[in-house]
């Protein structure tokens, strides 16, 4: 394949990621690592490299129409930005000394594991809604629009949330993705807050995160410009549509959505590690 | 400021600011791409296009200062990189702005948490891992 080609293919391949990754909350990048490995015969850190960049501009491009809608909760956001960042650079300073096969079997496990957990018809017992203390003192509480206009809701387990998001942090900075996907289940499952919240405060934090680790990424060379560059451009493209049928879209589609992506993530990061491990 | 549930940095101007900065820095970015994009497709199109085997981008791609100097010879692998960096400085940027608009608004805590993020951007950009 020549470079026209290649650029092409991948730009088309790359849309349709960045328009399903935008339209979840998990950003492109992590469908876009067994794509371009799989699919496209590209090295994994060549793939993690673009992967990476691709993820810090969809999630910029999405949440620039969340933030104006008001969906994000930015003081949430940038709280467990504090964890993610840091989390993200102890990854990112990991990665050149651990094996990516193993680690892209663990990640899938943890993805399978987060699917199945969150797949569980909802809790049946109703939590109490108290206002939790750390989020009060950090004035999380917010509200969020709905057809019925602006709909109140507490902020709760804050400690448990920063943790997970901690976790989420290291293993973007391992893998270079996005880790939306555990970014929303700590915030909808661990704090409680309202989806559409969840996945558009996860989408404003997956950009810092990743500019997190990026820095490390570029200076060991794995970011190449021609590579980069379709990718880039497809799922920003792809992420501008896929943000505008958000908020068009039932949370409870979203979810079935939501799930069936990450269960077959789980599949394609496991079946990416052991072929690392035999190839 | 003076609307009743004015959430300091929640408010709809904020909010309206914050949006626009992701907005054109990202299409600021993307411009810088295409430009470049175009350029290499023109220039190297009929190459073959092979990243099976990974050697890892040579000094000039890596660096900020290797970045810049390639920008000003017009290479268009160079003009990519660039865009890429437009990329992540897009949030660095918005990190900053969050952080001067808790600064007004004598909000310590969140300017706190602010500064902190923005430092640990900064490490990772600058830092000695990288």
């Amino acid at each position: 394949m020549n470079v026209l080609e290649f650029s092409g293919l991948l730009l088309l391949s790359s849309t349709s990621a960045g328009l399903l990754g935008a339209m979840t909350g998990l950003g492109g990048g992590t469908v876009l690592v067994p794509l371009l490995t799989l699919a496209f015969g590209v090295d994994i850190r060549y793939a993690i490299g673009a992967a990476l960049i691709s993820v810090i501009a969809t999630s910029s491009g999405a949440a620039a129409a969340y933030v104006k809608e008001g969906f994000t909760n930015i003081r949430v956001g940038m709280f467990l930005e504090l964890a993610t960042t840091t989390g993200a650079i102890a990854g990112a300073a990991a990665a050149a000394h651990a094996p990516v096969h193993a680690l892209s079997i663990m990640f899938g496990v943890v993805l399978f594991l987060s699917s199945v957990f969150s797949a569980k018809p909802q809790a049946t017992k109703i939590l109490p809604d108290r206002p939790d203390r750390l989020a009060t003192f950090l004035k999380m509480d917010s509200t969020y629009p709905t057809a019925e206009g602006k709909q109140p809701y507490h902020v709760h387990n804050v400690a448990g949330g920063a943790s997970l998001m901690f976790v989420a942090g290291i293993l973007s900075g391992l893998l270079g993705i996005g880790s939306g996907a555990l970014k929303v289940i700590a915030m909808d499952k661990l704090m409680r807050m309202p989806f559409k919240v969840s996945t558009t405060t996860s989408n404003l934090m997956i950009g810092v995160t990743a500019a997190a680790s990026s820095g490390v990424y570029l200076s060991r060379g794995y970011i190449d410009p021609g590579l980069v560059m379709p990718v880039t451009l497809g799922v920003l493209g792809g992420s501008v549509v896929g943000a505008r049928m958000l908020t068009a879209a039932q949370p409870k589609v979203l979810k079935v959505l939501f799930n069936l992506l990450i269960l077959l993530m789980a599949c394609q990061m496991i079946y990416n590690g052991i072929r690392g491990t035999a190839g | 400021m003076t609307s009743k549930d004015n959430r300091g940095a929640d408010s709809d101007r904020i909010r309206q600011q914050l949006g626009n900065l992701l907005r054109g820095g990202i299409l600021l970015a993307a411009t810088v791409t295409s430009i470049g994009g175009l350029l290499y497709v023109v220039r190297y199109g009929q190459e073959l296009a092979n990243y099976a085997v990974f050697h890892g981008e040579p000094n000039d791609l890596r660096t900020i200062a290797g970045i810049i100097s390639e920008v000003a010879k017009f290479g268009s692998r160079g003009i990519i990189q660039g865009g890429i960096l437009l990329v992540i400085a897009t949030p660095v940027t918005r990190v900053l702005f969050s952080a001067v608009v808790f600064a007004l608004q004598k909000d310590w805590i969140y300017l706190a948490v602010t500064s902190t993020v923005l430092a640990v951007l900064l490490y990772s950009v600058f830092g000695p891992i990288a």
